[in-house]
């Protein structure tokens, strides 16, 4: 007999919390979006704030949102871009790729000034305005290089140097550069001027000898692939007819401030090992 | 002198040795003749820039107004002599980075039109007459801050001060810019404190000077009676210059983290402030000139001079002599606190209470390993701050942690870095990460 009774008991109980459970379920039902979970499977997982949100897991939040474009992530292929655009059925927006390019040649150019203080490009700028002659320039001091979690920046000799291979263009160095010499390029580009300063070129001259001068022989021998900012020319990257190695040669920039990533990287490794300066 | 004086300091702190001070102290100041070219800086006091009310090719006389105040924080800047207004360019500033600065090329004459009238009468004349002089002087603090004056002498509503202190401390090595100025002209200096006074409508006025100097306490003591002021003897320790230093030696007071000098009822003046006050009220004239210590081992005649303002640090030290071999560094202001400078074009401004020219042989580097908390920089922290936990903190990018513990406390007085037997870099730490909370706050803020 006790035992039909607790049966009964124990039968009623399960039956009563069920349907109670069945209620609540039912009231306070939270509508899940699966796309958020889609979307984050397909995002690169870096985590590095390059989109400027908390994370690969917010900015999924906000691509099935409809907040951002699957182009706002920096570090997420052409491929991966077209993926995503098409699982969640959004726009894909702008999607080409960016890579970083440090605009400077202060390695080979201008001299140093005697500084021993903190190591690093932010603290540096604070004393007298930074410890090298030319305000533009790159410091050399790594700020780029700890902030890259992709590890492509090198700092060769007394300027940093990124390795277009390894970068993913999330901005990231942009962002922490005291002197905004990192630009943000198309990643297809591979030929680059390596000049920031706005300066007018005599007193540029004086403190750089790698420093565009401002001639503007470039602009008039190649029209329409490099365009004047002040006194700083700057390949048009727009430009349908993309520069070539033959342009450089064709050219003859009287500094040499036009050339490749794998020159650019070349002189920079023989400056740093006691090679001749400009 | 009594030997029963009751002599005032705070806790911490440091005692440089070899302070430098008796390269300058025992010679006079000495006036500087006319130079061919002025470049008078627009930015010479904290807060907004005045406006150019002349332009290139005007003929300008001394002591006119070349610049205008920009709103309620800035302050007016006038000629030092008469001449051309040659350009208005940019040129290499006090702090490293070019900034706008007017050129005049002097005409010889000298030529004196000043914009105002004296104020003979200034025991009774209306309050708001001698503040707006103020105003129109364009005095700014000229210890070192070049917080424009009169800002501090309106007080907001429902704060009430009733002390004002004098600081004739100059506790930085080398200067003796106000001791020679205390010495020299000590009725300027108390006169200039009870200009301040009658303004604040205080009576209860202090002149902090540290008693190495004294000679100029003599020479101050001689004039405090006649116009009410008192004389506080202040023990010989940097930073006893600091403003919350200072009253708490004074008066006992602290001034809490956060706060102002004002919400403990005290304000702070430097001695120069208050000569060039005494000068606009007395004479008319209004702030073109300070007392600048140019000083080092290797400066030939080292000395005071009374420099116009936009005077090239060139100049300055040619004044002086010039040098007997290469200088390693060339500092505005002491070598505690002073700027280092990148060019010997860089002009007197306000605020420049020296020119400080430092060897090569002491201007070596450092090499700096890792901190062995041996808690000397916490002993000499002035402010009760702990600067290796700051220093580590900020080294490992935790700005966050470098605030909890009170960082924007920190005056960069450097006798944390003084005193450091492993010659850490912590002034320039805590700058570094002054800097970033200042980035970060502004970041939340446009959000």
């Amino acid at each position: 007999m006790t035992f039909y009774t607790a049966l009964v008991i124990m039968g009623l109980l399960g039956l009563t919390l069920g349907a109670i459970v069945g209620v609540f379920v039912k009231l306070f039902k939270v509508e899940q979006d699966n796309r958020v979970e889609l979307a984050l499977e397909l995002l690169p997982g870096a985590n590095c704030g390059g989109c400027g949100r908390a994370g690969c897991a917010d900015f999924a939040r906000a691509l099935a949102a409809g907040e951002v474009t699957p182009g706002n992530c920096p570090v997420s292929s052409v491929e991966q871009r077209a993926a995503i655009a098409m699982a969640l059925g959004i726009d894909a927006g702008p999607i080409e790729m960016q890579q970083a390019v440090v605009c400077c040649r202060a390695d080979i150019g201008a001299e140093e000034m005697n500084y021993n203080g903190v190591q690093d490009c932010n603290a540096a700028n604070l004393v007298a305005g930074g410890p090298t002659t030319c305000r533009y320039g790159c410091l050399g001091l790594g700020s780029c290089a700890r902030v890259c979690p992709f590890g492509a920046i090198e700092i060769v000799g007394r300027v940093a140097v990124v390795h277009p291979e390894l970068c993913t263009g999330c901005k990231q160095c942009a962002k922490v550069c005291p002197r905004n010499v990192i630009k943000m390029v198309p990643a297809n580009a591979n030929i680059h001027i390596y000049c920031n300063s706005p300066e007018k070129a005599a007193i540029k001259r004086s403190l750089c000898a790698a420093g565009c001068i401002g001639c503007r022989k470039c602009e008039k021998l190649l029209p329409g692939k490099i365009k004047f900012d002040g006194m700083l020319a700057q390949i048009d990257y727009d430009s349908p007819d993309a520069i070539t190695q033959e342009d450089i040669e064709k050219c003859n920039c009287p500094v040499h401030g036009i050339m490749s990533e794998k020159e650019r990287y070349a002189v920079a490794k023989n400056a740093a090992s006691g090679g001749k300066r400009a | 002198m009594k030997s029963s004086r009751n002599v005032m300091t705070f806790a911490g702190g440091i005692h440089p040795h070899g302070d430098g001070k008796s390269l300058t102290c025992y010679t006079p100041v000495q006036n500087a003749p006319l130079l061919d070219k002025y470049f008078v800086i627009l930015a010479q006091n904290a807060g907004k820039p005045p406006i150019p009310v002349v332009k290139k090719g005007d003929r300008v006389k001394k002591y006119q107004l070349l610049a205008a105040a920009d709103g309620a924080v800035s302050a007016n800047l006038h000629s030092p002599t008469s001449g051309i207004v040659s350009n208005i360019r940019d040129i290499q500033g006090t702090h490293g980075v070019p900034t706008s600065a007017i050129e005049i090329s002097a005409d010889g004459l000298d030529e004196a039109d000043s914009p105002f009238a004296p104020i003979p009468d200034w025991r009774h004349a209306d309050v708001d007459i001698l503040k707006q002089r103020v105003i129109e002087a364009g005095i700014v603090g000229m210890g070192g801050a070049s917080f424009p004056t009169h800002v501090k002498l309106s007080p907001p509503e429902g704060k009430s001060v009733d002390t004002l202190i004098l600081n004739g401390a100059e506790c930085e090595p080398y200067l003796t810019a106000d001791h020679r100025l205390m010495q020299e002209f000590p009725e300027k200096v108390i006169r200039g404190a009870a200009i301040l006074g009658r303004i604040l409508n205080i009576g209860n006025i202090f002149v902090g000077v540290e008693i190495n100097k004294l000679d100029a306490i003599a020479a101050l003591e001689h004039y405090a009676g006649d116009y009410g002021v008192k004389i506080a003897y202040l023990r010989v320790r940097y930073p006893q210059g600091s403003e919350k230093q200072l009253i708490n030696a004074i008066t006992g007071r602290t001034v809490r983290s956060g706060t102002l000098p004002m919400d403990s009822g005290c304000i702070v003046q430097n001695v120069a402030t208050c000569a060039a006050l005494d000068d606009a009220v007395t004479l008319g004239i209004p702030s073109v000139e300070r007392i600048v210590t140019v000083t080092g081992e290797v400066v030939v005649k080292p000395g005071n001079f009374k420099l116009k303002i936009g005077t090239p640090a060139l100049e300055a030290v040619r004044f002086a002599g010039g040098i007997t071999e290469e200088p390693g560094k060339l500092v505005f202001g002491g070598p505690m606190m002073g700027f280092a400078q990148r060019s010997f074009q860089v002009p007197v401004c306000k605020n420049t209470s020296g020119i400080l020219l430092i060897p090569q042989k002491q201007a070596y580097n450092f090499e700096s390993s890792g901190c062995i908390h041996c808690g000397r920089c916490v002993q000499g922290c002035p402010m009760n701050l702990v600067p290796c936990l700051l220093s580590t903190a900020i080294e490992a990018g935790r700005f966050d942690l470098a605030a909890e513990n009170h960082i924007m406390d920190c005056m960069e007085c450097g006798s944390c870095a003084y005193v450091c037997p492993d010659h850490r870099p912590l002034i320039q730490n805590v700058r570094h990460a002054k800097a970033e909370l200042r980035k970060q706050m502004n970041a939340s803020k446009e959000k």
